[in-house]
C-alpha cells in the first residue's frame, strides 16, 4: 500500500481509498449510496444539511461523510437506526418550513427534497411553528427566486462565490431567518449578477428556477437531448429540453467532460434564436432588388446551373466556397470535399483565422 | 490578595507623596460605574490642595477589574503599604477621602468595604486575576516589575519541544469550554510539515454575562501577549491574531497599547530577545456574532468570510486559517502560559484535581448576593462558590439551580450542589465548563421559562448553516414557548427530549450540539415543573403569565390602587379604601397589575 | 494557429482544460476569459483559488488583470517586443531550462542573438510596461513548476498575429514549459468549431487533417477515396477571393454560415467585392449583412436541428445532436450533397455519422473517432486508432515537427499596421462582452439578453473622457480613416488612457467599419485588435 492510499472499512467491508478523500467519495467509489443535499461535486465540501451523517467508530457524534476525510483504519457505518432517525428528522425539519406545494411547483419530479420526503416518508407536519413568508423575487429576465422553498443548503451561494466568483449572493440574516440573497436584497442586475444561471443549476429544490422555462412543461413531458453548445470554443455540453418540437429550456449536464454542468449566460439562456420568427424558413431567390420564396428544388437547380455556367464561362478557378467555424466538422469536411471534387479547385477557406 | 483586613491605625506624621498610591478600578465595569469621573475628582481635589506633585508622580493609577463589580467604583488608598479599599466611590466621596484620609490620615470608615468583600476574595485562588486590579494595565514596566516576560525569557532559552512538554505536563486544558489539553493541541499543530502556521487568541467572549476574558485583557494585557509569544514559539508560528469583539473597545485599546510597548521593548517583532525567533501579533475585530467564538467560524471571520463554522475534522491544527495549521487558544489559556513557564508545570499542576488542573475564572451572576468575577481552583464545590463566595441567594430566597457553561450549558439543581466543579463532573451531569458563566437561579425562577430564555439566545445566534441547529432549535424553542403559553400537550416532553437528542448528535458545531442542554437538564431535574405547565396548567414559580388567574385576594390587598393605575385596559375597579377587583371580561392578562402589586395580592 | 504550428508542429492547444486547476502559474495573454470564455475562466479561477500566481498581459484592465500579481499593460501591437524582452531577462538571469533547450529544440542561438536587442530599456519604451513588471513576470513564469500560457485573440488578431504566437512558443520553450500536464500553451478559440473547421480541411493549401497538398501520398489517398484527380495548385484564401472579385476576376462564391460583410474588417471593401460577384449563394439561419448581397439565400439549420460534431479548443471532439427538425426541412450537409449531385458528383450519406467514418478513414488525427465511441467517451485528438484513448497533453516526448524538435523563431517587433497620430489619436480595441456573441445574430434574439445589454457602448478611460468633455451615456461619433459610427459612452477604468474599446455585436454600430485593412500576411487574420480612431462629441 502506497503512502497515498489508506484502508478503511465501510459497513464492514474493507476498501482502499486515496488519502485526502472524503468518506462520501470513498463510499461512492465503493458503490455505497449516501444521501446528500448540500453536496455538489463542483463545490467545496460544506457539511450543512447533515443528511450524509454517518457513524464513525470511536466518535460519539455523527460525522458528515461529505466533509470528513478518511483516516487509516477508520470504520464507517452508513446505515443504522440512529442514522435513519436523524435523516428523517432533517428532512421533516426542512419540510416544516417549506410551502409543500409540489403540485404546482416547477421542480416537481426532479426535486431532491421531494425525493427525500418520499424516501423517508415524512411531511414535517408534526412541528407546526413558524414558516417563512418571504416575497418571491423575479425582477430580472432569467431567474425566479422563491426563498420560501429554500432549504439553505448554500449551493447557490457557493457556486456564485467559488466557481463563478461573481459574489452576487450570500447569506443574509441569522438563525431561522438565514437565507441566500443579494446584498441589501436588491434586485439582480448586471452590476451584481452575470446571469449565468449557475445558482439555478445547483438548486436542489424549486427555490431557484429558470424564468423562461416556467410553465413550459413538466420534467416527464420533456425530452432531453444532450448536445454541445454552439457559441464559443470551450465546448460545453448541455441538455436541450424539447416539448412538442420546441426547445423550451436548457439544463445542465453534470457529467459533461468540459463543463461539469457549468454554463454561462449564452449557453443557458441564449437559445431563443432557434425558434426566432426571423429565421430564414425557405430558400429565397433574388429577383431584381427583392427576394422571393422558392422551393428547395428551384433553388438547388438554380445554384447547380449557375455554378456550372460560371465554370464553363470563366474556368473552374473563378469560383470558390467559404465555410465557417459555426458549422459542424462534417459540414466543413463536406465543403472541403465539395470544392475539390465539384469545383475541382482548392478555392476553399474558412473563417477559422478570423 | 488584600492583606490588610483592618483599617490601618491613624498615623500622626504626614506620609511623603511617594508613599501614597490611589488605585481606581477602571475596567469596563468600573468605568460604567463612573470611575473616570472619580479619577478626575481625585485629580482636581489633589490639584486644588496643591498636591500637584501627586499627579505628576502618578500617585493616582488605574487598574483593571478586580472582580467584585457589584461594589464599583472600588478605590484603594495605600499609604505606607497600608491599604484601605473604598466601595461605591463617587466624585463627592473622592473629595472627602482626599480631605480626611490623605491629608489628615483618617480613613473614612463608613465607606470602607465590609466583610463580604474580603470573604469574596479570600475564598479565591488568584493566578490570572492576581495582578488585575493591582497594576496599571497600560504600563509595560508595571508588568515587568512584577516578573512579566520572565516566562518568555525562560521559554526562549528552551527548545519548542521542551516548552510543549512543560505545558503538557502542567495539565492545562483549554479554558474556552471544551477543555482539550493545551499542550497536546500544540503538539498536533507542530507535527504538521506545512511551514506557515498561525496562532489565534480567541477573545470573542460571547456568553451573556461572562466577562472573564475582558477582565484579563483590560487588567493585564501583557500576560495574554506573553502567552501568545510563548505559544507561537512552541508551535512554530510567526504570526498571531487576537480575535476580539468590537464591543470591547477598552480591551482593544489596552491591547494596542500593550502590543506597541512590547514591540518597543523587543518582545514582539524580529529576533525576540536575541533568540532569533520572530513573532508578530495583529488584532482582528469581530462584529459580535456569538458563533464566532467557535474556532472554525472565528477563522472564517478572520479570512473575511461570514462567520460560519465548518465541520471538523479536519481540525484547525492541521487545516486552519487560510488552510494552514492553526492553534486557537482562549484568552485565559494563553494568560496562564507565562505563569506555568515562570513558576513551573509542577507548581501549576499542584492546584486543582487529577484531571482538571489549575484555576478557572467564573462570572457569577443571577439571583445571588455577590455578583462578579471569581478565580477559583478547579475541583472546588458549587456550594463553596455559591455560598462562601457568592453569599447565597439574594433577599433570603431559596437556591434552586445554577446554570454553568453559558446559555448552552446545563442547569444543576440544589441536590447536586456539593459536586466538584471540573470538566468531567460538569459534563457528566449534562452541563459543561463552557467559558465560565454561572447564572444562579432562586425559587422565583421558572425552569421552563429559563430553558426557553437560553434557547431563544442560541436560536437567534445560530449561523443558519446546519439544518438541525437552524430549524431544530427553532422548533424546540417554539414548543417551549407553547408550553409556557399554556398550550402544552401530552407528549411534548417526550418530543422535546427526542428532538433535543437528535440535534445534539447531528449539529455541525458546538453551538448546535450544546444548545439543547438547558432543555435536557431542566427536564432531567425539573420534569415536575414541565408537567405542572402541561397537565396542571400552572407555573409553580408564578413566572409564566399565561397561567395567572388575575384575581385579587381582598384579604391581602392593601387598597393602594397601584394596580388600578397600571391597568391599560380598564379591567381593574378600585375606590379609595376598597380592595381592588379585576373584571375578567376586560382583562387581557398583560400582567401589569401583577408586576406593580407590592403585596402579592394578585395571583 | 499557424504560429504554434510553425514552432511546435500543430496549431492546437497543448493541454486539456481539466488540467488548469492544478497549474501553479498562469500567464494570461491577450485574453479576457471572464467575458469571452466564461467556463474556461471557471477553471482558471479555481487555479487562482488554489494559489496559482497570475501574470496578465493585456492593455485592458480586465477582471483577471485586477487580480493579477503582475499586470503587463502593454501598448496594443507590442506583443513581440514584450515577449522578446521577457525571454531576454530569463536568459540574462540564467532562468532558462538548458536541458530542455538542448534536447528538444533547435534555433536557440538565433533567438538568443535576436532577443539581445530587446534590453529592458528598449522594451519599456516599445511596450509602455515598466522594467520591474517585465522582470517580475519573467521570474514568476520561469520559476514556476507548472506554468501555463493561455492566450486569446488579443494575440492573433494583429498583423503580426502568427509571429505573436511564435513569440509565445519561444517563451514556453526557453523555460521548458511544454509537454507536461498543466504545463503548456492554451489558445482560446473564438468560435465553437474553429478547431474543427481548421482540422477538417476548408483550407486552400492543405487537405483535411493538416495533410499538405504537396504530400503525394496524401493526395493519392484522397484521389482514390473521392474518385477524382485533385488540383495541385494552391487555392485562394477568402480574403484573396474577395480581392479578386473586386478586380472582376472572381465570379461565384458559396458561403456557408459566414457573415464577412459584418465581421470582416474594412467591410466597405468586402461589400464592394460581394456586389461584384456574378453569383453568390449564402446559407445561414438569419438574414445578415452578407445575405443582402446574395443571389440565392438558403435556410440553414441551427445546431439544435442537426447531428454532427464540434471540436473544441482543447481538441475534444463532441457530439451535436438533433433535438428538433430543421426549420426548412434540410440540414447543410444534405444541401451540399444535393448540389454536388446536381453538378455531376454524386454524394450520398444517410447520416452525418457516415461522413465522420469517411473523415476517420482519411484523417489520421481523427482516425479512431466514430459516433459509436463518442456515445460512450469523449476524445481529444490525436486519436489515430479505434482503441486509442485520445491525447490530453501534446508533445510529452516529441514535437510534431520534422525531427521531433521544436523551433525557436527569431522575431522582430513590427507594431500595429496603424498607430495613433494627431488626427486619429486613440487606439481602438475590439472584442466581446459576456452576454453577446460575435455578430449578435443569435444573442440579439434573446429578449432577456437584450434587456440586459441593449446596445453598443464605447469604453473609455475617465482621463480621456474628461479631455473630450464627455460623460456616461453621451452619444459620440467614432471615426477612423475608413468609416464612422455613432455610439454611447461608458467611462470605465477597464480602458487605459489612449485606448478605447468596442464590441462587434451590434449592426447599428458596426465597429468593423472602423477597423483597419491590415492583416496577418501568413494567415490573413485581420488586425481587429488595433486601429487608430478619433472621437468627437
Amino acid at each position: 500500500m502506497s503512502d497515498h492510499k489508506v484502508k478503511i472499512k465501510i459497513n464492514g467491508t474493507e476498501i482502499c481509498c486515496n488519502r485526502g478523500d472524503t468518506i462520501l467519495k470513498a463510499a461512492r467509489m465503493a458503490g455505497v449510496r449516501i444521501p446528500t443535499l448540500c453536496h455538489d461535486d463542483r463545490l467545496e465540501p460544506y457539511g450543512g444539511c447533515r443528511l450524509c451523517s454517518v457513524e464513525v467508530k470511536g466518535v460519539p457524534r455523527l460525522l458528515p461523510a461529505c466533509t470528513t476525510p478518511v483516516a487509516r483504519k477508520m470504520e464507517v457505518i452508513t446505515e443504522s437506526e440512529t442514522i435513519t432517525r436523524i435523516r428523517k428528522r432533517i428532512v421533516s425539519l426542512m419540510l416544516s418550513n417549506h410551502p409543500n406545494d409540489c403540485m404546482r411547483c416547477e421542480k416537481a419530479g426532479e426535486c431532491a427534497l421531494q425525493d427525500l420526503a418520499y424516501q423517508y416518508g415524512v411531511d414535517g407536519s408534526e412541528y407546526g411553528g413558524e414558516r417563512w413568508d418571504l416575497p418571491i423575487r423575479q425582477a430580472n429576465p432569467f431567474i425566479v427566486y422563491d426563498p420560501n422553498k429554500c432549504v439553505t443548503c448554500g449551493r447557490c451561494i457557493r457556486i456564485c462565490n467559488e466557481v463563478v466568483m461573481a459574489g452576487t449572493i450570500d447569506w443574509v440574516g441569522r438563525g431561522f431567518h438565514t437565507y441566500p440573497d443579494t446584498a441589501f436584497r436588491k434586485p439582480r442586475s448586471l452590476s451584481n449578477c452575470e446571469f449565468c444561471g449557475q445558482c439555478v443549476s445547483t438548486c436542489p429544490t424549486g427555490a431557484l428556477i429558470d424564468k423562461k422555462g416556467r410553465g413550459k412543461g413538466r420534467v416527464n413531458e420533456l425530452t432531453r437531448v444532450k448536445t454541445t453548445c454552439g457559441y464559443c470554443g470551450t465546448g460545453c455540453n448541455f441538455f436541450l429540453n424539447v416539448k412538442d418540437g420546441k426547445v423550451v429550456k436548457v439544463t445542465s449536464d453534470y457529467d459533461a467532460p468540459v463543463n461539469h454542468g457549468n454554463l454561462c449566460i449564452k449557453g443557458r439562456y441564449g437559445y431563443e434564436f432557434i425558434h426566432s420568427a426571423d429565421r430564414i424558413k425557405t430558400p429565397l431567390i433574388r429577383r431584381g432588388d427583392s427576394f422571393h420564396e422558392a422551393t428547395w428544388d428551384e433553388a438547388l437547380d438554380l445554384i447547380a446551373d449557375k455554378f456550372t455556367g460560371l465554370i464553363k464561362k470563366y474556368g473552374n478557378k473563378s469560383v470558390g466556397a467559404f465555410s465557417s467555424s459555426r458549422c459542424t466538422n462534417e459540414e466543413n469536411f463536406l465543403i472541403a470535399k465539395f470544392a475539390r471534387t465539384v469545383f475541382r479547385n482548392n478555392n476553399v477557406d474558412n473563417c477559422a483565422r478570423v | 490578595m488584600p492583606k490588610s483586613k483592618k483599617t490601618p491605625a491613624v498615623t500622626s506624621e504626614k506620609p511623603s507623596l511617594k508613599d501614597i498610591t490611589i488605585r481606581i478600578c477602571m475596567g469596563t465595569g468600573g468605568l460604567a460605574a463612573g470611575s473616570r469621573e472619580v479619577m478626575d475628582a481625585f485629580h482636581s481635589e489633589l490639584r486644588s490642595r496643591n498636591l500637584k506633585a501627586a499627579i505628576i508622580n502618578k500617585c493616582v493609577t488605574k487598574t483593571g477589574c478586580r472582580g467584585f463589580c457589584a461594589k464599583d467604583v472600588l478605590v484603594d488608598v495605600i499609604i505606607s503599604n497600608a491599604k484601605t479599599t473604598y466601595q461605591f466611590v463617587d466624585p463627592e466621596k473622592a473629595a472627602r477621602i482626599v480631605e480626611e484620609h490623605i491629608i489628615n490620615g483618617r480613613p473614612v470608615e463608613e465607606w470602607v468595604v465590609g466583610p463580604e468583600y474580603h470573604a469574596f476574595h479570600n475564598s479565591e485562588t488568584k493566578i490570572l486575576l492576581k495582578q488585575c486590579g493591582e497594576i496599571d494595565p497600560e504600563d509595560i514596566n508595571a508588568y515587568i516589575a512584577i516578573g512579566g516576560y520572565r516566562g518568555l525569557e525562560k521559554a526562549l532559552s528552551q527548545t519548542p519541544f521542551e516548552v510543549r512538554e512543560e505545558v503538557k505536563s502542567s495539565g492545562l486544558r483549554g479554558r474556552g469550554g471544551a477543555g482539550f489539553p493545551t499542550g497536546l493541541k500544540w503538539e498536533f499543530c507542530s507535527m504538521s510539515k506545512v511551514a506557515i502556521k498561525y496562532l489565534i487568541c480567541n477573545a470573542d467572549e460571547g456568553d451573556p454575562g461572562a466577562f472573564m476574558d475582558r477582565a484579563v485583557i483590560e487588567g493585564n494585557p501583557h500576560s495574554v501577549l506573553e502567552g501568545m509569544i510563548i505559544a507561537g514559539y512552541a508551535i512554530g508560528a510567526k504570526k498571531g491574531f487576537i480575535y476580539i469583539r468590537a464591543e470591547y473597545p477598552l480591551a482593544i485599546e489596552r491591547l494596542k497599547i500593550a502590543i506597541n510597548a512590547a514591540e518597543q521593548k523587543g518582545f514582539i517583532g524580529k529576533d525576540i530577545i536575541g533568540s532569533g525567533f520572530d513573532f508578530d501579533i495583529s488584532i482582528k475585530q469581530g462584529a459580535g456574532a456569538f458563533v464566532c467564538g467557535e474556532e472554525t467560524a472565528l477563522i472564517a471571520s478572520i479570512e473575511g468570510k461570514r462567520g460560519m463554522p465548518r465541520s471538523k475534522p479536519p481540525f484547525p491544527v492541521s487545516k486552519g486559517l487560510w488552510g494552514k495549521p492553526t492553534v486557537v487558544n482562549n484568552v485565559e489559556t494563553l494568560a496562564t502560559i507565562p505563569v506555568i513557564m515562570s513558576q513551573g508545570a509542577k507548581w501549576y499542576s499542584s492546584i486543582g484535581t487529577e484531571k482538571s488542573k489549575g484555576t478557572k475564572i467564573f462570572a457569577l451572576t443571577g439571583n445571588i448576593k455577590n455578583t462578579g468575577l471569581i478565580e477559583v481552583p478547579l475541583g472546588i464545590s458549587l456550594r463553596e462558590i455559591i455560598y462562601d463566595i457568592g453569599g447565597g441567594c439574594d433577599k433570603g430566597r431559596r437556591f434552586k439551580a445554577v446554570l454553568t457553561g453559558g446559555p448552552s450549558g446545563g442547569c444543576i439543581p440544589e441536590s447536586h450542589i456539593d459536586m466538584p466543579v471540573d470538566y468531567e463532573s460538569l459534563s457528566e451531569i449534562g452541563s459543561m465548563m463552557g467559558s465560565g458563566g454561572m447564572v444562579v437561579m432562586d425559587e422565583t425562577s421558572c425552569m421552563v421559562d429559563m430553558a426557553k430564555f437560553f434557547l431563544s439566545f442560541t436560536t437567534n445566534e445560530s449561523c443558519g448553516k446546519c439544518l438541525p441547529c437552524r430549524l431544530g432549535n427553532k422548533r424546540l424553542y417554539e414548543i417551549l414557548n407553547r408550553i409556557t403559553q399554556g398550550q402544552g400537550k401530552a407528549g411534548d416532553i417526550e418530543f422535546l427530549l427526542s428532538l433535543a437528542e437528535d440535534i445534539k448528535i447531528s449539529s455541525l458545531c458546538g453551538l448546535g450540539q450544546t444548545a439543547p442542554n438547558p432543555v435536557l437538564s431542566t427536564i432531567r431535574f425539573f420534569r415536575d415543573e414541565y408537567e405542572a405547565h402541561i397537565y396542571e396548567h400552572r407555573c409553580p414559580a408564578g413566572v409564566c403569565k399565561a397561567f395567572r388567574k388575575y384575581l385579587i385576594d381582598p384579604e391581602v390587598c392593601k387598597m393602594c390602587g397601584k394596580c388600578f393605575k397600571a391597568c391599560k385596559s380598564g379591567a381593574v375597579a378600585w375606590e379609595k379604601k376598597q380592595p381592588a377587583v379585576i373584571y375578567r371580561e376586560k382583562c387581557v392578562k398583560c400582567g401589569a397589575c401583577y408586576d406593580v402589586c407590592p403585596f402579592g395580592a394578585i395571583t | 494557429m499557424a504560429g504554434l504550428a510553425t514552432s511546435l508542429g500543430a496549431g492546437a492547444a497543448t493541454n486539456s482544460l481539466a488540467q488548469m486547476p492544478d497549474i501553479d502559474m498562469l500567464f494570461l495573454f491577450g485574453s479576457n476569459p471572464t467575458e469571452a470564455h466564461p467556463i474556461v475562466s471557471f477553471y482558471l479561477k479555481k487555479a487562482l483559488r488554489n494559489g496559482a500566481k497570475l501574470v496578465v498581459g493585456d492593455p485592458r484592465k480586465t477582471w483577471m488583470a485586477r487580480r493579477a500579481d503582475v499586470w503587463l499593460n502593454l501598448r496594443p501591437g507590442s506583443n513581440i517586443a514584450l515577449l522578446n524582452g521577457m525571454v531576454n531577462v530569463i536568459l540574462q538571469e540564467g532562468w532558462e531550462n538548458r536541458e530542455f533547450i538542448e534536447k528538444r529544440t533547435e534555433g536557440f542561438e538565433e533567438l538568443k542573438k535576436k532577443v539581445k536587442e530587446y534590453d529592458l530599456e528598449t522594451v519599456e519604451k516599445l511596450t509602455g510596461v515598466s522594467k520591474g513588471n517585465i522582470i517580475e513576470a519573467a521570474r514568476l513564469y520561469s520559476h514556476a513548476d507548472k506554468a501555463m500560457i493561455v492566450y486569446g485573440l488579443g494575440v492573433t488578431e494583429h498583423q503580426t498575429g502568427t509571429e505573436n504566437a511564435m513569440a509565445i512558443a519561444n517563451l514556453a520553450l526557453v523555460c521548458g514549459h511544454l509537454g507536461r500536464p498543466s504545463t503548456g500553451i492554451m489558445a482560446l478559440r473564438g468560435q465553437n468549431n474553429v478547431q474543427g473547421a481548421s482540422d477538417l480541411g476548408p483550407l486552400p493549401s492543405s487537405f483535411p487533417g493538416y495533410q499538405a497538398m504537396s504530400n503525394t501520398g496524401a493526395r493519392e489517398k484522397f484521389e482514390k477515396a473521392w474518385g477524382v484527380t485533385l488540383s495541385t495548385e494552391i487555392g485562394l484564401k477568402s480574403v484573396e477571393m474577395l480581392e479578386k472579385a473586386c478586380e472582376g476576376k472572381f465570379k461565384g462564391i458559396f458561403i456557408l454560415g459566414e457573415d464577412p460583410a459584418q465581421t470582416d474588417p474594412n467591410i466597405n471593401e468586402v461589400r464592394k467585392a460581394l456586389d461584384s460577384l456574378e453569383f453568390l449563394v449564402v446559407q445561414d439561419i438569419f438574414h445578415t449583412e452578407t445575405t443582402k448581397h446574395a443571389h440565392v439565400i438558403l435556410p440553414g439549420a441551427s445546431f439544435a436541428e442537426k447531428d454532427g460534431t464540434f471540436t473544441n479548443g482543447e481538441r475534444r471532439v463532441q457530439r451535436v445532436r438533433k433535438a428538433v427538425e430543421p426549420i426548412a426541412g434540410k440540414a447543410e450537409w444534405q444541401v451540399i450533397c444535393e448540389i454536388a449531385t446536381r453538378m455531376g458528383y454524386p454524394m450520398s450519406y444517410r447520416h452525418p455519422s457516415e461522413i465522420m467514418d469517411e473523415i476517420a478513414s482519411l484523417t489520421p488525427i481523427y482516425g479512431g473517432i466514430s459516433y459509436a465511441r463518442l456515445e460512450k467517451e469523449s476524445l481529444q485528438w490525436p486519436c489515430p486508432t479505434k482503441d486509442h484513448p485520445g491525447t490530453t497533453t501534446l508533445y510529452t516526448d516529441l514535437f510534431s515537427r520534422p525531427g521531433g524538435l521544436a523551433k525557436f523563431m527569431a522575431l522582430d517587433h513590427k507594431g500595429s499596421g496603424e498607430t495613433p497620430d494627431s488626427e486619429y489619436p486613440y487606439v481602438l480595441i475590439t472584442g466581446r462582452v459576456r452576454e453577446h456573441y460575435n455578430n449578435g445574430s443569435m444573442t440579439r434574439r434573446s429578449p432577456g439578453i437584450m434587456e440586459l445589454v441593449p446596445e453598443e457602448l464605447l469604453e473609455i478611460n475617465a482621463e480621456d473622457a474628461m479631455k473630450l468633455k464627455i460623460k456616461n451615456g453621451d452619444k459620440v461619433s467614432v471615426s477612423s480613416r475608413r468609416g464612422k459610427i455613432k455610439v454611447k459612452v461608458k467611462v470605465t477604468d477597464r480602458s487605459q488612457p489612449g485606448n478605447v474599446f468596442l464590441t462587434f455585436h451590434f449592426p447599428e454600430a458596426l465597429s468593423n467599419l472602423l477597423t483597419s485593412e491590415h492583416k496577418d500576411p501568413i494567415t490573413g487574420t485581420p488586425e481587429y485588435k488595433s486601429c487608430a480612431v478619433k472621437i468627437e462629441k
